[in-house]
C-alpha cells in the first residue's frame, strides 16, 4: 500500500499521460519529446494556479 | 538571367495536420503496405496487452514506452488500493467501468485474482481508482494510434 501525496499523484499521471499523449498525438521522435512536454508543463502548470484560485476562493 | 527552380516533391502532411487524405498522403500510405496480416490484430492486441499493438508493428521504442506507463498506472492504481469497479449500479459507475475495461488482459487478471475489490475507504484509494481508469482511457488511445499505423492513417 501506498499513499503519495496529493501532489505527487498528480506528478506520476502527469508523467505517464503527457508520455502516452506525446507518441500517439504526433508522428515524428521530436515533436512527440515537444508534445509530451507541453502536455507535461500544463497538467502541472494548471493544477499549481487552479489550486491557487481555490486557496484564495476558500479565504 | 537564369533563376534556378527547385521542382518540389509533395511531402506527405504531418498526423496533427490538415489533409490527411490528400494525394501525397494517399502515396505515402503505399509505402505503409508493408504490414501484412488481419487488419484490426495491432488493435486489438494493443487493447488486451499496453503496447503489444506497437511491438506488432515494430515499433519497439514507442511500444515499450507506452507499456511502461499505462501498467505503472494501473499497478500504482492498485497498490493505492484503488477500486475496480465490477458493476454499474449508476452512470457514474459505468463510465468507470468502461474506463477499467480499457486495461483489457490487466483488468480480467485483477478481476480473476480479487484485486481492487475492497470499497474505497479513504483518499487515496480513491486517487487509486482513477489511476486504473486513467490508465484504460490511456490503454484505448494507445491501441487506436497502433490502428492507425497499421492502416496508414497515421503516417509514421
Amino acid at each position: 500500500m501506498i499513499r503519495p501525496s496529493h501532489f505527487t499523484a498528480l506528478l506520476l499521471v502527469a508523467v505517464f499521460a503527457s508520455t502516452v499523449f506525446g507518441i500517439t498525438m504526433r508522428d515524428t521522435p521530436k515533436r512527440m519529446v515537444r508534445y509530451g512536454l507541453y502536455c507535461f508543463s500544463l497538467f502541472v502548470g494548471s493544477a499549481i494556479l487552479l489550486s491557487w484560485v481555490m486557496y484564495f476562493m476558500a479565504r | 538571367m537564369q533563376t534556378l527552380r527547385r521542382t518540389a516533391r509533395p511531402k506527405p502532411v504531418l498526423y496533427s495536420q490538415k489533409g490527411m487524405g490528400s494525394a501525397a498522403n494517399k502515396a505515402a500510405d503505399a509505402a505503409n503496405k508493408q504490414y501484412k496480416g488481419f487488419v484490426y490484430l495491432p488493435l486489438i492486441a494493443g487493447w488486451l496487452v499496453p503496447g503489444a499493438g506497437h511491438f506488432l508493428l515494430r515499433k519497439w521504442g514507442r511500444g515499450a514506452l507506452l507499456a511502461v506507463s499505462i501498467i505503472a498506472l494501473f499497478v500504482l492504481g492498485l497498490a493505492m488500493d484503488g477500486k475496480l469497479y465490477s458493476s454499474a449500479q449508476d452512470i457514474l459507475e459505468m463510465l468507470g467501468l468502461a474506463g477499467d475495461l480499457g486495461n483489457g488482459l490487466m483488468y480480467i487478471i485483477g478481476r480473476m485474482t480479487g484485486l481492487g475489490g475492497d470499497p474505497v475507504q479513504f483518499t487515496v484509494a480513491d486517487y487509486g481508482t482513477k489511476f486504473i481508469e486513467f490508465a484504460g482511457l490511456l490503454n484505448v488511445i494507445a491501441a487506436i494510434d497502433a490502428h492507425n499505423l497499421r492502416t496508414g492513417r497515421k503516417p509514421s
